[in-house]
């Protein structure tokens, strides 16, 4: 495959601007980028999603034009997305074989199916419903749905940021053993190590260009790292001589039913962050940190009052807006829609989580210079830009948005902050920013709690880490025990002695 | 040349403005298409409709009363759209209201109560549009029932309840067996502005709903979290707010404003109650609130424009000898088109060339 000088543009942007890339067989090419480079747009060209505005795809010295993605699949073109395609009401065998050609009978999938994953070591079972699975099962049904098609050419799209490093680990001798059957890879991540580990080429894009091509393992993290953000990017400093005080929040054997039907039961969680100190919490998502978010931030309420205590007062059964009066703040990962309004102008969003505890609101009346002045000091203090001065939230970009929505907790001085996913799909940049501002804060007697599915994260800011793993909360470890294997096995329910049976079968079977 | 909807990066503010403007353009050239059709000229059917009412006085005064309850229902009803909570029974609210307040007017007819009666009057109307309002909004919020057929369901029911009151119990007994109350005494009528014409103290009223709505929307807490409710539910549980206790509250205040309206109109230009006390002011205000960009100011101009097409019609039953019922296409094509361009605040429209085939998404 070869895309020659690809070109899209998006308005007046441009998303890929003359990018030219190689693919061989038996070679994983990785594709590198921050957020935002063009390495989705790339990737969805060559796979017949987009059709670029200039330039051309050749496939084994032909030029071809793809009008979608079926017409890539014929040709051996498959692709692992990030965000998986799945029905979660239908089994492992209906969802792959709603995405075959209809010409094949149900049965004959089926055992197709099973033959394939047998055949790489990726069990799965082909009646079960989805939604009990978990996500790296989930991306197992993608990875053998693509593989069924016998593709010449694979695509996948940051698989490894839903894994624990156990399941990255095993993906990755998949992968080295679809490279060894003759087939071409392109892996498209943003972390180094693994790149540097996988990868036999590297194609690195910033700001929709190509930057370079070279082989990953002669390089540095450190000189990858400057490839893709363009400058170097300043280390986050901890705090020197930080003072840990009397537990500010504390959970005591916490359990929550899920309020929808798909969700995680919380049990029995407990945890203490004490002043001054950074608490992590690991785990794959869909594991009850959105449950424990919701329960810590008062968006539900815990069946009594001494599940949730903030600065030595219950508030287990009180509301987000008592808790942030109590000094608590909350940061929700997501940040358009739950964050945000985001057709609301960024003092409404100050407004939205300052109108309890932060004087904006007077007599029912809001007080908009105040609304607009918390707009200002959090542009100034955590370098938001925008295009003026109180634009929609929408129009900022992920890494700018995310300044201002933890900047505008951070500037109400919480003595308890909770924070979900906070540099999720952030530039480095802003990333760097944002971790060093949480270690400031709990500099200043703050408690921190942050939960985090990337690792590299908590194992930077983290003074102490804990593992959710089934809506359960591993014992934390201080930073000194905390290591990637560590935490890995605790991710994939290690202590907790819950293997899924299919596991179990899947190691009998690579055996 | 396929056409495609692009989202804008920021709401088009110039358009915001400019969509009811081009609503009502389209809506006038599709009517007089209509009226080609049927055999009218259109300049001289539209001159009928939208110019005749406006040079006389008579015609502007009668603008302004029927202006009066769809001004003051949409402003309601606006409240519920925006926090996207969707009250359809305002003409039930409306009918219920009159009865509610029309009550008192029959219990105190031919005694000598004082002047407390016309605002417990008003009082009760409001009260009863609330009571009946909450009946869909507690069915949503304790039982998840759709409040879209709740409340468009219960606008039958009132029309049925009104019917039976005003042929049985209520009826005038020196009334000829007309259908209708007694005439109400003078402190149980709604004063007028002006000696002799039809222009009534409800204007008033209407106006000031007006203003509170404005500040309420733009100024208070309470009008962010309506805003905030009806743009981001997630962010306005975040934000503290409950969606439950807010379609409480949206609702009882589109059905007492509604409410309010029906007894003012029983109250003032009929005098009575009676069965078709309303042409059908809780529907058209549905029209008008989101004509006038739910906002109060332009809820105003939409309400006066749609009162217009209401002399208008008439005028051209008259004068044309078109059916009144045309009326009732022309709202509804305005409708139609006002929500069409709508979308262009949102979204933009872009050719695309056809010399590359269109992406086809395959999920």
């Amino acid at each position: 495959m070869r895309a020659i000088s690809i070109t899209k543009r998006y308005g007046s942007f441009l998303a890929n601007d003359g990018i030219d890339l190689d693919l061989f067989p038996a070679e994983i090419h990785a594709l590198l980028g921050e957020n935002g480079a063009g390495k989705s747009t790339l990737v969805k060209t060559i796979y017949g999603l987009i059709q670029p505005n200039d330039g051309e795809l050749r496939w084994m010295n032909r030029k071809i034009v793809l009008g979608g993605p079926s017409e890539a699949r014929e040709l051996g073109i498959g692709m692992v997305f990030q965000h998986f395609t799945l029905f979660e009401n239908l089994t492992v065998a209906e969802n792959v074989a709603l995405g075959l050609a209809p010409t094949e009978s149900f049965a004959s999938i089926s055992e197709r199916l099973q033959e394939t994953a047998r055949l790489y070591g990726l069990p799965l079972e082909p009646k079960r419903e989805v939604w009990r699975l978990s996500v790296g099962e989930r991306q197992r049904i993608e990875i053998v749905r693509a593989l069924m098609q016998n593709p010449k050419l694979l695509i996948l799209d940051e698989p490894t940021s839903v894994l624990t490093p156990q399941e990255a680990d095993q993906l990755f001798v998949v992968l080295d053993r679809l490279k060894g059957e003759g087939r071409a890879i392109l892996y498209i991540s943003h972390k180094l190590d693994e790149v540097k580990r996988l990868c036999d080429t590297a194609t690195i894009l910033r700001g929709g260009k190509k930057v370079a091509t070279c082989n990953p393992r002669q390089e540095t993290a450190a000189s990858l790292a400057r490839m893709m953000v363009g400058a170097d990017i300043g280390e986050v400093k901890a705090a020197s001589g930080r003072d840990v005080s009397v537990p500010r929040l504390v959970i005591h054997r916490l359990s929550l039913e899920p309020d929808d039907p798909h969700g995680t039961h919380l049990d029995q969680v407990s945890l203490e962050v004490r002043g001054g100190e950074i608490v992590g919490i690991a785990g794959v998502s869909g594991n009850g940190q959105d449950e424990l978010f919701a329960a810590l931030s008062g968006e539900r309420l815990s069946p009594s009052e001494g599940a949730v205590v903030i600065d030595g007062l219950a508030a287990g059964t009180l509301g987000v807006n008592e808790r942030r009066r109590m000094g608590a703040a909350f940061v929700p990962e997501e940040r358009l829609g739950h964050g945000t309004a985001p057709r609301m102008k960024l003092s409404e969003n100050a407004l939205l989580t300052g109108h309890a505890a932060s004087g904006m609101v007077k007599r029912g009346f809001v007080d908009k210079p105040a609304t607009l002045a918390t707009v200002d000091r959090t542009t100034e203090t955590f370098d938001v830009r925008k295009a003026k001065r109180d634009p929609e939230a929408v129009s900022l970009s992920g890494g700018n948005l995310q300044k201002f929505i933890v900047g505008r907790e951070i500037l109400r001085e919480p003595g308890v902050l909770v924070v979900s996913q906070p540099t999720w799909g952030v530039d480095a940049g802003a990333a760097a920013t944002i971790r060093q501002a949480l270690i400031d804060l709990a500099g200043r007697g703050t408690a921190v709690l942050v939960v985090s599915q990337d690792l590299d994260e908590l194992l930077e800011i983290a003074d102490r880490t804990a593992v959710m793993f089934h809506g359960r909360l591993s014992a934390p470890l201080i930073a000194a025990e905390v290591t990637r294997e560590k935490l890995g096995l605790l991710m994939g329910g290690a202590k907790t002695g819950e293997e899924p049976s299919v596991e179990e079968a899947s190691h009998a079977v690579g055996a | 040349m396929p056409l495609v909807l692009e989202r804008r990066s920021e709401r088009s503010a110039t358009i915001a403005i400019a969509s009811p403007l081009i609503a009502i353009a389209l809506t006038l050239a599709t009517m007089a298409v209509l009226f080609a059709i049927l055999g009218k000229n259109p300049i001289e059917a539209l001159d009928v409709y939208f110019l005749e009412p406006l040079t006389d006085p008579y015609s502007l005064g009668e603008i302004a009363v029927k202006a009066t309850p769809l001004v003051m229902i949409a402003i309601g009803l606006s409240l519920c759209y925006i926090a996207n909570i969707w009250n359809i029974g305002a003409e039930g609210q409306f009918l219920v209201g009159a009865v509610a307040g029309s009550w008192l007017a029959v219990r105190t007819n031919g005694t000598d109560a004082g002047h407390w009666v016309l605002p417990a009057m008003l009082l009760l109307g409001a009260l009863g549009g609330a009571l009946y309002a909450l009946i869909p909004a507690i069915c949503k919020v304790r039982f998840g029932a759709s409040e879209i057929l709740t409340s468009l369901m219960l606008v039958y029911v009132a029309n049925f309840g009104l019917d039976y009151l005003v042929r049985g119990p209520w009826r005038d007994p020196h009334g000829m067996n007309f259908p209708t109350t007694a005439d109400f005494d003078p402190v149980a009528t709604v004063p007028t502005l002006i000696e002799g014409g039809r222009l009534h103290a409800g204007a008033i009223l209407t106006l000031f709903v007006v203003m509170a709505a404005t500040v309420l929307l733009g100024r208070t807490i309470m009008g962010f979290e309506i805003r905030l409710v009806g743009a981001a539910p997630k962010a306005a549980r975040f934000s503290g707010f409950n969606a439950d206790k807010l379609t409480l509250f949206t609702f009882a205040v589109s059905g007492a404003l509604a409410g309010l309206a029906g007894i003012i109109e029983v109250a003032g230009p009929v005098g009575h109650l009676q069965p078709d006390i309303s042409p059908g002011y809780g529907f058209t205000a549905i029209i008008v609130a989101f004509l006038g960009r739910l906002n109060p100011v332009g809820i105003l101009i939409a309400g006066l424009f749609l009162a217009l097409t209401f002399i208008g019609g008439e005028n051209a039953e008259i004068a044309i000898k078109v059916p009144l019922d045309l009326t009732k296409v022309f709202q509804g094509i305005l409708l139609f088109y006002v929500l069409a361009c709508d979308s262009m605040i949102i979204y933009r429209i872009r050719f695309i060339s056809t010399l590359r085939k269109p992406a086809h998404a395959d999920v």
